[in-house]
């Protein structure tokens, strides 16, 4: 493992060498998360206030990832610098991709799954979205949101386990789903984003037409979640796994989903009742 | 199953398994990018005269799940019943896992030693099956989760809570096998594509939960009370103990009173989602829809307040129509956002301790508003419905 990381840090470098910092940067192993930040917003001053306080030699830092560094500095400073270098780009990061045009850009690699796809085997391969547990570096790593069971769960490399969450922040996936709530996946059946067909087991592929079936007959809605759809009563359709002994339910278990759904039915009841006031 | 078998059964040259990537399982977190190096080391080799054919394969790189059945239980016809019309040459393939030297005459007669190999894995894997339900499998599997060799569940709030491998059937060839972690109850693709080609069946459905009713001290159970920190102002300064689930209610053992339940203090805390700060309210088309899911009550009374059908017990309960609701109420003066002055600022050692307000605050804000809607009575907290659930499973 050790072996493969260093290896394809060096070749990263070195093949990149002539490309700017931050494609340098975006190529590397590892950083498949990051997106790129505009380089006009990098260049206003008033987007970074406050940076300067996080990071060491800030000033020689922006100008490395700015491609504006004197050759003298980047002999002399590289290592340290380069680490210093990584911060401010998370921390311009996690600003940039809250913004309309950041917002744009992670949207496209969510289209493209590079953030991985949910493990629950109920959700579908469902596209995840990055975010942190806390908005301060150097506190918490990187966790992966499911727009569908809208849980966290922890990316399967290390690799990227070890990313600092602060470099997208807490607020990202649900400042995304705020904007774009036709991008809300639904809680059965595929969404836009799922696999293709081919890459899924039968079995998958029947519980999907068993799921679509029920969706058909419950209110005939589609794919995804419409601009003007309701989401009060989406949850009634999250499938859930129901653990058996031979054949029959766990007694504590049933009872405790059967509370849970309680609680569920409780707040469809109540966000009904709100969408229709009597 | 992927088995790729290119070599004779008998051969004499020692397995591939030499290789160190094969052997050394690689790391659970990279197999995204590993993926080519597995596929080709993974050619299948027989076994040398020192190894067994069930401790040959179950070292084969994604056979790391399985257990190694006794070879006694193999040999007990009445273990086998009904297996025989589901394995093709189920003569030859019996020989190969019990490493049997094959009759002369049957040699002759199988045109092709891959076609035994497959059907050996098939009936190791159905006798597996079997195997893990009874107290050996158990124990072996058992010793096989507390050394972690499961792996632990992805999500976050679980914190690494041990799972065990279950399949969705227990018919071969239906699908792969999943794993179940008995702190969320739900499953999940196992993370490294090598276990993409091991059939679920040879776990099956019940194995997963029978384990965790034989070994309760492993089950969490079905309630959480978070840890009670002083005052909503700091819920945690100080530095806390590692191994979070236990940190500040370690020292108090932990005890379910249904005895046939899970014995072991669960990781209760749910994600609570958030824009700058501020919880994202209910009322929001993005607002949190799957909290239920995760969610456990306070304390195991409360579970006796749903009905079997799942309905509410005399509508009128609702232990948390009280002062705090109505706050929570008033407190959704944003349309999208609730304010939540414990945001940002508080964040403490061990993620366990960390969303501890949000889950009751939110749980609260579930419950509370809706007895708001229907006007509805606070009934007596007594907590008088602890019923001793004699049966282990309900129908
Ligand atoms: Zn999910
Ligand atoms: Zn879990």
């Amino acid at each position: 493992m050790l072996r493969h990381a260093v290896e394809d840090a060096s070749t990263g470098s070195d093949s990149d060498y002539s490309n700017s910092w931050i494609s340098w940067f975006l190529s590397s192993k590892g950083n498949e998360y990051f997106c790129e930040v505009e380089e006009d917003y990098i260049l206003d001053r008033f987007n970074l206030t406050g940076l300067n306080t996080e990071v060491e030699h800030y000033v020689q830092a922006l100008d490395l990832i700015t491609d504006n560094l004197d050759d003298e500095y980047l002999e002399e400073l590289r290592g340290s610098l380069d680490i210093q270098a990584r911060l401010l780009y998370g921390l311009i990061h996690a600003r940039w991709i809250v913004t309309a045009r950041g917002l744009q850009k992670m949207l496209e690699k969510y289209k493209k799954a590079d953030f991985g796809r949910c493990p629950r085997v109920l959700c579908l391969s469902q596209p995840l979205l990055p975010v942190g547990l806390t908005d301060v570096p150097y506190e918490k790593s990187v966790k992966l949101y499911c727009g569908r069971c809208e849980d966290l769960y922890s990316p399967k490399s290390s690799r990227h386990g070890s990313i600092d969450g602060a470099y997208f922040g807490t607020s990202f996936p649900h400042l995304l789903f705020l904007v774009y709530p036709s991008l809300i996946p639904p809680k059965s059946g595929p969404s836009d984003l799922g696999r293709p067909p081919a890459a899924n087991s039968a079995e998958e592929a029947a519980a999907r037409r068993r799921v679509r079936q029920r969706e058909e007959l419950a209110d005939g809605s589609g794919e995804g979640l419409g601009e003007g759809i309701s989401t009060a009563a989406v949850a009634l359709r999250a499938d859930r796994y129901r653990p058996r002994i031979f054949g029959f339910q766990v007694n504590e278990i049933a009872k405790l989903q059967r509370w849970q759904e309680a609680v569920r039915d409780r707040q469809v009841a109540r966000l009904e009742a709100l969408e229709n006031p009597p | 199953m992927s088995r790729r078998v290119q070599q004779p059964a008998m051969e004499t040259s020692p397995p591939d398994l030499q290789d160190e990537d094969v052997l050394s399982g690689a790391g659970e977190g990279d197999e995204v990018m590993e993926e080519v190096e597995e596929q080709e080391g993974y050619t299948s080799s027989t076994p040398t005269s020192s190894l067994t054919w069930i401790s040959w394969f179950c070292s084969l790189p994604g056979h790391d799940y399985f257990c190694e059945v006794a070879e006694d239980f193999i040999e007990d016809d009445f273990n086998l019943t009904g297996l025989n019309s589901m394995v093709p040459f189920w003569k030859e393939a019996m020989e190969m896992v019990l490493d049997v030297e094959p009759d002369e005459d049957s040699a002759k007669i199988i045109p092709d030693v891959s076609l035994v190999e497959a059907s050996a894995e098939l009936l190791y894997g159905l006798v597996h099956q079997r195997y893990i339900l009874t107290r050996a499998g158990l124990q072996a599997m058992a010793e096989k989760y507390e050394a972690g060799v499961f792996g632990s569940c992805p999500r976050v709030y679980c914190m690494s809570c041990n799972v065990v491998p279950c399949g969705r059937s227990d018919l071969p060839g239906v699908d792969t096998v999943k794993l179940y972690c008995p702190n969320c109850n739900d499953i999940y693709i196992p993370p490294s594509s090598r276990f993409q080609g091991v059939d679920g069946a040879f776990f099956g459905t019940t194995f997963a939960h029978l384990f965790f009713q034989s070994y309760r001290e492993l089950l969490p159970a079905p309630f959480w009370k978070p840890p009670s920190s002083s005052g909503s102002l700091s819920p945690s300064r100080s530095p806390r103990s590692v191994t979070g689930s236990n940190s500040s209610q370690g020292t108090t053992p932990f005890v379910n009173p249904n005895p046939h339940g899970g014995q072991k203090r669960a990781a209760g805390k749910v994600y609570v989602a958030r824009i700058y700060g501020f919880k994202v309210n209910e009322r929001a088309k993005c607002g949190p829809r799957m909290q239920w899911m995760r969610l456990r009550p306070e304390s195991p009374e409360e579970l006796d307040y749903v009905d079997w059908r799942g309905r509410w017990i005399d509508d009128e309960d609702d232990q948390y129509d009280d002062d705090e609701d109505g706050e929570a109420e008033e407190d959704r003066h944003m349309e999208d956002f609730d304010p939540d002055p414990a945001a940002d600022d508080d964040d403490d050692d061990e993620e366990e301790e960390e969303e501890e307000e949000d889950v009751r605050g939110s749980r609260r804000g579930l419950e509370g508003v809706q007895a708001d809607a229907y006007g509805r009575p606070q009934p007596p907290s007594g907590g008088s419905r602890v019923k001793v659930v004699r049966q282990l499973v309900s129908v």
